[in-house]
């Protein structure tokens, strides 16, 4: 679980690396991602694990545009960028959730059936459930992917130089906005792969993204933001922090401990476990 | 009589940069001192130092007889120390009057006082006819008389001009050194940075010369201009020297 | 001459509430459907809460995104105060303002030490983390809630079983009020203070602004005023629960009317709850049956494309064309 969350994560933590800029909408773009997965499936009997290419691709425009369409617009006020910024893309939340409810009606749905749902495996006689595995698996190819991506390919240097100095990228003739457009395309492509593979075991409802968002940010606070490594090592310590958690209290209080650790940790360090100041 | 500021022996280390070495610095009450240097010498550093941003690694600094390296920034404010930022600070979503009677608030918390102080400071620095505006909507060179006015409010003994003549055009810059000069003559004193020599010689009583954070050579302008230890320092940046 | 304009626009300010108050004030007299009435009500606790918030979230620059917490803590206070002690429910709602204001020092004094989006974040998940305790807390009624049982009309026991006006009357006083001392603390130190904060904290610093003892002013006050509109919704309803008062929702909809109307402004507030709550509430009752979420699309799409076109608020739309005509 908690690779999963790393992943949901990630797309987040490299928004924020690129622009100094929080999507207040993360959830959504995951519950989003879900739906895609489970209309996939309805209609076409596509497998989630076939549909995550077309989850991912679909989220990259999906992403892009928003971008394109919305954060563009919120990065140029002339006072209070923060501000404007938190609120535009919380708007946005809100309206998808509007969306969802209203045309995938509230209801909870699930996929039923699909390779790896319900199945469970025996290791060393600890019955671990499949499908949350192979989510486990394909996070870390992920991760691994990523990170070659970034270090590895013309793309990937593009966007750790705009981190550094937007400015003199811009001198170079890199095009800011389409690299900030492809970072938004990417960040959202990842929480479409983390969407598709919760889709298998993981009720869709228009809410659904609320408390991953919430869990996103505790996982990108951990980690620092802007840190693909920090996203990796955080969402693992915050799914160890959930399973301890409960061990000791009822399950409708699993979250508090989530919670309390993000408390902790920006309490002792303002700017994450691993975050330069 | 003790002088107004002092510092003795102050270091300040980043990491294994040694950004201040050893700096004893005094400037006396009504004096304009400008603290000069090429780039990368310190000056800044030892600004913010007097100003209360950070304590130093080591080392004291005394207003007024007083220690006050401990002292934050907000109170050092109120025991006299006033000053401006080098990339302007304004408040933006405030206008004029009301970014200068922040200033004010030091001293009073009578609106009504703290209004016509205000009003006082904005007529003295050349800004009252921009009161209602909003501070973003200033000219930089209006940005900057507003950092001064807003410092001046607080009724310091001394004010802190970081850079406050850099970048203007030669009419601005001469309206602002003419400023300075009221501003001392009200009896406040003044320590200005400023990395162009040109502009400030003729203007500061005294002049302090940083390099690689120690203190190069103090004295005259005349004469400062002239040590050869302080060209050498400059060599390279010698456009900043002027001739 | 400056000061006598300063002092003008300050006056006109009041006499523009002291006339809008008489007006609300006479509204009962004419309207007299329940449902209508209703929506007033809210909509007047809305703008005072919403100007509550502003206190913290708009001139002090502090984005809260968790005042659900001090919304429910006053109507829990209130509420368990009154049923299970039998205290008074207008001193249930000082002792609710008080606690909260208590609680936002504690944590105001390790969160405001955060920046921008730690510190929304913070307030979510401090705000979320007490929703899920009370969920779970059995002795203040855990999911069930609590339900104050009205028997009689009673001004002692503030609570009214056939007439709507009392609570509108109490809404009409607690906006006003929260309004009043907003107007009040607007030209005081600490409004300045506020102001300084959130444009640039460095400089208040140097300009002798105490930043971190104002954050925590701001966050006292307002914690305080938005419990007593808690206490009072939890009176007006009469039943809580934790998601009917504590739930991340309320953090919305008491920030969204300052957001709409004006942020950090003394009149945004007033001006976004008369537009925003009716038409929530006229949405979710036109609409509402067929599909919910509407009004959601309804909210969201306006505090988005308001934080996009109009980052300082409805209200810039009034000064701005007031400027011109005055040119």
């Amino acid at each position: 679980m908690g690779l999963l969350y790393g992943l949901i994560a990630v797309g987040l933590s490299l928004i924020f690396g690129l622009m100094n800029i929080v999507n207040f909408a993360h959830g959504e773009f995951l519950m989003l991602a879900m739906y895609g997965a489970f209309f996939l499936f309805a209609f076409f009997a596509i497998d989630p694990l076939l549909a995550m290419p077309f989850v991912a691709a679909g989220m990259f425009v999906f992403g892009a545009a928003v971008y394109l369409l919305v954060v563009r617009f919120a990065m140029r006020a002339k006072t209070n960028v923060g501000m404007v910024q938190i609120f535009a893309t919380f708007g946005l939340a809100i309206v998808l959730r509007g969306l969802a409810q209203y045309f995938f009606t509230p209801d909870y749905r699930s996929i039923q059936h699909s390779w790896l749902g319900g199945k469970t495996i025996s290791i060393g006689g600890i019955f671990l459930p499949v499908p949350q595995l192979v989510g486990a698996l394909l996070a870390i190819v992920a991760f691994g992917a990523l990170y070659f991506f970034i270090k590895r390919t013309d793309f990937g240097r593009a966007l750790e130089a705009t981190r550094e100095d937007a400015g003199a990228v811009a001198l170079v003739g890199i095009d800011q906005n389409r690299v900030f457009a492809l970072g938004w395309g990417l960040g959202s492509a990842l929480v479409g792969l983390a969407g598709a593979i919760m889709a298998t075991f993981f009720y869709i409802y228009p809410d659904v993204g609320a408390s991953f968002a919430l869990i996103a940010y505790v996982v990108v606070a951990l980690g620092g933001f802007g840190s693909v490594f920090g996203a990796f090592a955080g969402g693992i310590l915050v799914g160890l922090v959930e399973a301890m958690t409960a061990l000791m209290l009822p399950p409708s209080l699993k979250a508090v401990g989530i919670y309390a650790v993000y408390l902790l940790v920006v309490f002792i360090r303002p700017r994450g476990l691993f975050g330069s100041i | 009589m003790t002088a107004l500021l002092e510092t003795r022996g102050v270091w300040q280390r980043f990491g294994g940069l040694i950004a201040n070495s050893d700096v004893s610095i005094s400037v006396g009450r009504g004096e304009i001192v400008g603290l000069i240097g090429p780039n990368g010498a310190g000056k800044s550093t030892l600004f913010n130092l007097i100003a209360g941003v950070r304590p130093p690694t080591q080392g004291t600094i005394w207003l007024d007889g007083e220690d006050v390296t401990a002292t934050p920034a907000t109170e050092r404010c109120q025991r006299g120390i006033a000053r401006t930022f080098q990339v302007v600070k304004s408040f933006e979503t405030m206008t004029v009057v009301d970014n200068v009677i922040v200033g004010a608030l030091v001293r009073t918390t009578d609106m009504r006082a703290a209004r016509r102080k205000a009003f006082e400071v904005l007529e003295f620095t050349g800004l009252a006819a921009r009161a209602d505006v909003m501070a973003s909507e200033l000219i930089p060179s209006e940005k900057r008389r507003l950092e001064v006015a807003r410092a001046l409010a607080t009724e310091p003994k001394l004010l802190l001009l970081d850079e406050v003549l850099t970048g203007l055009t030669p009419l601005e810059a001469q309206t602002g050194v003419e400023l300075v000069r009221r501003v001392r003559d009200t009896g406040v004193t003044v320590l200005m940075v400023e990395h162009v020599m040109e502009i400030v010689m003729p203007l500061v009583d005294r002049a302090i010369v940083l390099d690689l954070g120690k203190v190069l050579v103090e004295g005259k302008p005349a004469d400062v201009v002239r040590d050869p230890k302080v060209i050498a320092a400059y060599l390279g940046d010698r456009h900043a020297v002027g001739s | 001459m400056h000061d006598v304009t300063h002092a003008i626009r300050r006056r006109r300010d009041l006499i523009v509430a002291a006339v809008l108050v008489a007006l609300a004030a006479c509204v009962p007299l004419f309207v007299k459907d329940v449902y209508v009435q209703n929506i007033m009500v809210l909509t007047l606790m809305y703008a005072g809460l919403s100007q509550s918030w502003n206190i913290l979230g708009g001139y002090c620059g502090q984005i809260s995104l968790g005042h659900a917490l001090y919304f429910g803590l006053g109507a829990y206070v209130t509420a368990i105060l009154l049923t299970k002690f039998g205290v008074l429910p207008w001193f249930g709602m000082l002792a609710g303002g008080l606690i909260s204001a208590l609680i936002a020092l504690a944590l105001g004094y390790p969160t405001f030490r955060l920046g921008g989006h730690y510190f929304a974040i913070a307030t979510i998940v401090i705000a979320e983390i007490a929703y899920l305790l009370f969920l779970n807390w059995d002795w203040a009624g855990a999911a069930l809630g609590i339900d104050m049982m009205v028997r009689e009309d009673s001004w002692l026991k503030f609570q009214f079983l056939r007439s709507k006006l009392p609570y509108f009357y109490f809404a009409l006083f607690f906006a006003l009020a929260a309004w009043l001392v907003t107007w009040w603390l607007e030209n005081s130190k600490w409004g300045y203070w506020w102001r300084a904060v959130k444009d640039n904290p460095d400089a208040a610093e140097s300009l002798g602004v105490v930043v971190f003892k104002s954050k925590m002013g701001a966050g006292a006050i307002s914690a305080f005023l938005t419990a007593i509109g808690g206490a009072f919704y939890a009176m007006f309803v009469s039943y809580i629960d934790p998601d009917a008062v504590m739930s991340f929702q309320f953090s919305l909809l008491i920030a969204l009317p300052a957001v709409v109307g004006g942020i950090g402004t003394l009149w945004g507030p007033v001006l976004g709850a008369a537009i925003l709550i009716p038409l929530t509430e006229l949405t979710r009752s036109f609409i509402g049956g067929s599909g919910r979420g509407v009004d959601l699309i309804v909210y969201g799409g306006l505090i988005m494309l308001i934080s996009l076109t109009r980052p300082d608020g409805l209200l810039g739309l009034f000064s701005r064309r007031k400027k011109e005509v005055a040119r």
